[in-house]
């Protein structure tokens, strides 16, 4: 056999063996692998693309999450600040409203001490005018007898009075 | 080859030498022919013996221990006149080498050459015969090609046992090959439009070279025969890649063959230099696959079996001196074993990173500048 010549048979047989085997390996070797090659790879990419869109949704929920957070203290905050200020407007109407009602009860309180001194007043006075015609009553009864004596205490009466 | 190496190492003395040394004769001649084996024993031929081993056999030679052969002899099948003739390559065996009219060449450019005796060995003129024996070569491919089947066959049932799973065993020794071959050759040499189509192919050619380089290496039964160093093993598959590139070519292919752009016009007008020069290189390209792959491997084993010889070369010399060589000549063997060992892979792989080349050229799609 020749070492650099192509002999007929083996190009026969060569051929025969090498496209028996593209056509068996190429029908129950390499299309199975490759298929199930390609399907590995997609399932490894969409599995990576999940997970890495999972890790992307939690990061949104995170930071949703923060922003409610933040949005609620926002509220409570707000709340809270009007509820102050309620508060404060509440405890100066009650102030004012206390107060008014005070100087209400003093003024109605001088009106009715204003009256009852009036009352009294009036009453002293009508005592007085009482005592004063009894008194002159009297005087007159006794010392009408006597004109000069009556004289006297008429005048001595004078001179009290004006001493008042 | 290092088993036999180690055989002749273990023997000691003359006699040993001879008795070892006689294994390595080839064994057509020891058994056909007894007397020369007689007289050729102090004779060694180291050209023959290497050439006995790289090239084509119509037996496949397995060991010789002592005056026991183990030979296989395969059957010849040829044709003749228009008749088919089908025998044992054994039948050879005796004094003319002849059997039913066909003589099996025995010396010379006509050594392992079946011709019939009517036209005798030299003589071409007369009607030819036909020679579809199973020879050496062919009974390998036949094995290599059965184990491929077996191996890539449970391998594709292993994917579709466990989907989508890590591979297992055997799967994972050639699933970074088969991802390798679909991304670095296939589909940057062919693109990702294409490259689909010739993955049957590619990977087929790739693991088929790679397969029978490693086997090649082996020097006992199964492996041993020297396929991929076979001119036509390497030619058939540069045929292949040769037919494939033609039938994919499209037409900026062929335009840019016939009107190569970038040219001065003169190369191309009165005389068409450019074109012809293109179709060479279309013939030159299938041709460099088979010539590359062919002479390297080849190389590599006759380097190897030059190794061998130098201990028989020496021995014959002085037993000490064959023995002393032996050392360094195993170093040496090993050592050309293991780059032997990186060729296969390198080989397969240029081998088939070529042809994906090719095929990616005939399908290139035609720039827009």
């Amino acid at each position: 056999m020749e070492l650099i010549t192509p002999g007929l048979g083996l190009i026969f047989w060569m051929t025969l063996a090498f496209l028996f085997l593209i056509y068996i390996l190429g029908k129950f070797a390499w299309k199975p692998i490759l298929q199930s090659l390609k399907e590995r790879e997609t399932s490894i990419h969409e599995a990576l693309n999940a997970a890495n869109q999972a890790r992307e949704e939690m990061k949104q929920l995170r930071a949703g999450n923060e922003e409610l957070l933040q949005e609620a203290k926002n509220d409570r905050d707000a709340i809270l600040n009007e509820a102050r200020k309620i508060k404060d407007k509440i405890i100066e109407e009650a102030r004012l409203k206390a107060g008014e009602e005070a100087a209400r009860i003093v003024a109605s309180a001088k009106e009715s001490i204003n009256n009852e001194k009036m009352a009294a007043m009036t009453e002293l006075k009508n005592q007085i005018a009482e005592s004063s015609l009894t008194l002159a009553r009297f005087i007159l009864q006794r010392e009408l007898s006597d004109p000069k004596r009556q004289e006297e205490y008429v005048r001595e009466l004078l001179k009290e009075i004006k001493f008042n | 080859m290092v088993f036999l190496v180690i055989l002749a190492n273990t023997g000691s003395g003359k006699q040993a030498w001879s008795q070892d040394h006689s294994m390595l004769i080839p064994s057509r001649d020891s058994i056909s022919n007894p007397p020369a084996k007689e007289k050729g024993e102090g004779k060694f031929n180291a050209g023959d013996m290497i050439m006995e081993h790289v090239v084509d056999n119509h037996e496949w030679h397995v060991a010789e221990i002592g005056s026991l052969e183990l030979t296989i002899p395969l059957p010849v099948i040829l044709l003749y006149k228009g008749q088919l003739y089908c025998f044992s390559s054994n039948r050879f065996h005796n004094e003319t080498h002849s059997y039913q009219g066909f003589r099996l060449g025995n010396e010379g450019s006509g050594k392992g050459k079946i011709v019939h005796m009517e036209s005798g060995i030299n003589n071409i003129s007369e009607p030819k015969v036909y020679d579809f024996s199973i020879t050496k070569t062919v009974l390998a491919i036949f094995i290599s090609s059965f184990l491929l089947m077996l191996i890539f066959i449970s391998v594709a049932n292993a994917y579709k046992r466990n989907k989508n799973q890590a591979p297992k065993g055997l799967q994972s020794l050639v699933e970074p090959l088969i991802i390798f071959i679909r991304d670095d050759i296939a589909k940057s040499s062919i693109g990702e439009k294409h490259y689909e189509k010739f993955m049957p192919y590619l990977l087929t050619v790739f693991f088929f070279i790679f397969f029978n380089n490693l086997f090649g290496l082996i020097p006992f039964f199964p492996g041993g025969a020297n396929v991929t160093g076979n001119i036509t093993v390497t030619l058939v598959m540069a045929v292949f890649t040769f037919i494939l590139t033609t039938m994919h070519g499209n037409k900026h292919y062929w335009v840019d063959i016939v009107n190569t752009p970038g040219v001065p016009w003169w190369l191309k007008f009165p005389i068409p230099l450019m074109p012809v020069v293109e179709i060479i290189g279309i013939i030159t390209k299938p041709f460099v696959l088979m010539v590359r792959l062919f002479a390297n491997i080849t190389a590599g084993h006759i380097i190897v079996l030059g190794f061998v010889s130098l201990i028989f070369i020496f021995g014959a010399i002085s037993t000490a001196l064959g023995l002393g060589v032996s050392v360094v000549s195993v170093a040496f063997m090993l050592f050309m074993n293991l780059l032997e060992l990186l060729v296969a892979f390198i080989q397969a792989y240029v081998f088939t990173l070529l042809s994906a080349l090719y095929f990616g050229l005939a399908l290139l799609e035609p720039q827009h500048h």
